[in-house]
């Protein structure tokens, strides 16, 4: 899986969460473009480990906080 | 060359938001939920709060341990023969004779080879979570976990996966993931206290124990209670065998305060160097540790007022539920009955209508309650009399009308 192709996965699997179909972009943040709360993050994250049956810890997750960011640690933990 | 003005931010200024929302709730008149003074103790049920004769359903006190004679009288005797506190940490001045009890009891309790005790419940999952978990180990805990097993993982060092509420397959999944040869913790509770539900231990203890996992389960509301001899949830559900380590607390069903660490692991002792919340704070005064110890032996026979309050709990769930309030819990599966409040306002509204009934409870809200809920919780004691449950349910209905809840 290239890099783009993980970007369109986690683009569908966004869509779900991103209630004010928010533009995602590299830049985009979870907290403050998306206005994730705690167990929206919580639901979002699952929804992406399972997918590439991953584990993305909290705090690996502290350090991700726009979208390019989630990206790029999801290709590196498929080590692609 | 330009002068620089450094301008000081006020530190504070990150409140602002909790600030308004507390002056917006009074400034409508109700009576301040957070500022409750008890003026008068009268027994483990009732008390005079701010000037008003109460009957208490928010206080944890599930066994009414806290006026047991037995109990008191033995706070006394250690308090004349020890005096008031022991000025030290547990590893150098501050282990008396009676810690020793209290954790011979303990062992005794819960029949496990181990037990320590800190200073509170608090303390003690925030020692043991962050000592035992280290850098390259992994802690699972459920979503909805009590603050202090949030802030002994934000402690340690560990890799932290957290799973949605009570969620099996979601458990496994996450433990399947961790990479091979890494240190494996599950954190449990027994009894979930916002909602007073309980953990299907049996099946998360099994997934845990199949993909090599150690074990802590939490069983801070259940002590006492649930279970053939009250050691909690896991007893109940046939797997204590399996818990690597039991967290409990003396300041609910025991009826004091302080925490403890019980276990059967062979090298459990060296926790008391190693363990920086037991080593860095004063040891708990010889009253407490008395009066603690008194009551855990009483609780190992108080067969028949785990009966009454699984009474009291199912007539109070029954009664709520028929009079039309949307409850935590569809069945009761503890002591705690948690009444959910469509708002901030209409709960501290309805708060305040039942403290003018007479009745107190706790309310709980954001960030101590998931998914945003409001919460009047009610926590039953084996020492509400059948008469007090059937009080409780009349002025529910009455402050439920007036409020217009239901």
């Amino acid at each position: 899986m290239d890099r783009a192709a993980i970007d369109s996965t986690i683009r569908s699997l966004i869509e779900p969460f991103n209630r004010k179909s928010v533009e995602v972009a590299d830049a985009t943040t979870f907290a403050g473009d998306l206005e994730f709360d705690s167990l929206t993050v919580m639901d979002f994250v699952a929804a992406i480990e399972d997918e590439f049956d991953i584990i993305i810890s909290m705090n690996q997750q502290a350090e991700i906080e726009n979208y390019g960011q989630l990206v790029d640690a999801v290709m590196k933990m498929r080590g692609e | 060359m330009s002068e620089t003005v450094t301008e000081s931010r006020d530190l504070f200024s990150k409140f602002d938001e909790i600030i308004a929302v507390r002056e917006n709730l009074l400034a409508s008149g109700v009576e301040d939920p957070f500022s409750l003074v008890m003026e008068k103790v009268l027994s483990p049920t009732r008390a005079i709060c701010n000037g008003r004769d109460t009957i208490l359903l928010g206080t944890y006190n599930y066994m009414g341990m806290t006026f047991d004679p037995d109990v008191i009288e033995a706070g006394k005797e250690a308090l004349e023969q020890f005096g008031s506190g022991t000025t030290g940490s547990r590893v150098l001045n501050g282990t008396y004779r009676g810690h020793r009890e209290v954790e011979d009891a303990l062992k005794e309790f819960y029949g496990m080879d181990h037990a320590m005790v800190f200073s509170t419940g608090y303390q003690a999952n925030l020692g043991i979570i962050s000592t035992i978990a280290g850098k390259e180990d992994y802690i699972v805990l459920d979503i909805d976990s009590h603050a202090s097993i949030w802030d002994g993982c934000k402690m340690g060092d560990a890799q932290i996966v957290p799973f949605k509420h009570n969620d099996i397959e979601a458990l496994e999944k996450r433990l399947k993931r961790i990479p091979e040869g890494a240190g494996k913790l599950v954190v449990l509770e027994g009894v979930y206290s916002m909602l007073g539900d309980i953990a299907p231990l049996k099946e998360m203890i099994k997934v845990a124990k199949d993909n090599g996992a150690m074990v802590l389960v939490d069983e801070a509301h259940s002590m006492g209670f649930i279970g053939e001899h009250g050691r909690g949830v896991a007893e109940a559900q046939g797997v204590l065998d399996q818990v690597d380590f039991v967290i409990g607390t003396f300041s609910k069903s025991v009826g004091t305060v302080g925490g403890f660490c019980v276990s059967n692991h062979p090298k459990f002792e060296i926790m008391r160097l190693v363990c920086r919340p037991y080593v860095f704070t004063a040891s708990l005064p010889p009253s407490v540790v008395h009066t603690a110890a008194t009551s855990i032996r009483k609780l190992m026979h108080a067969g028949n007022k785990r009966a009454h309050l699984w009474e009291n709990s199912k007539v109070l769930h029954k009664g709520l539920m028929d009079l039309g309030f949307k409850l935590g819990t569809s069945e009761p599966q503890s002591a705690i009955i948690a009444v959910i409040m469509p708002d901030l306002e209409r709960g501290a509204a309805m708060w305040e209508a039942l403290l003018h009934e007479g009745l107190y409870v706790n309310l709980a809200r954001p960030p101590a309650t998931p998914a945003g809920m409001t919460l009047l919780r009610c926590s039953l004691c084996a020492e509400h009399t059948a008469e007090q449950v059937q009080t409780i349910i009349g002025m529910f209905e009455r402050a439920g009308k007036a409020v217009g809840i239901i």
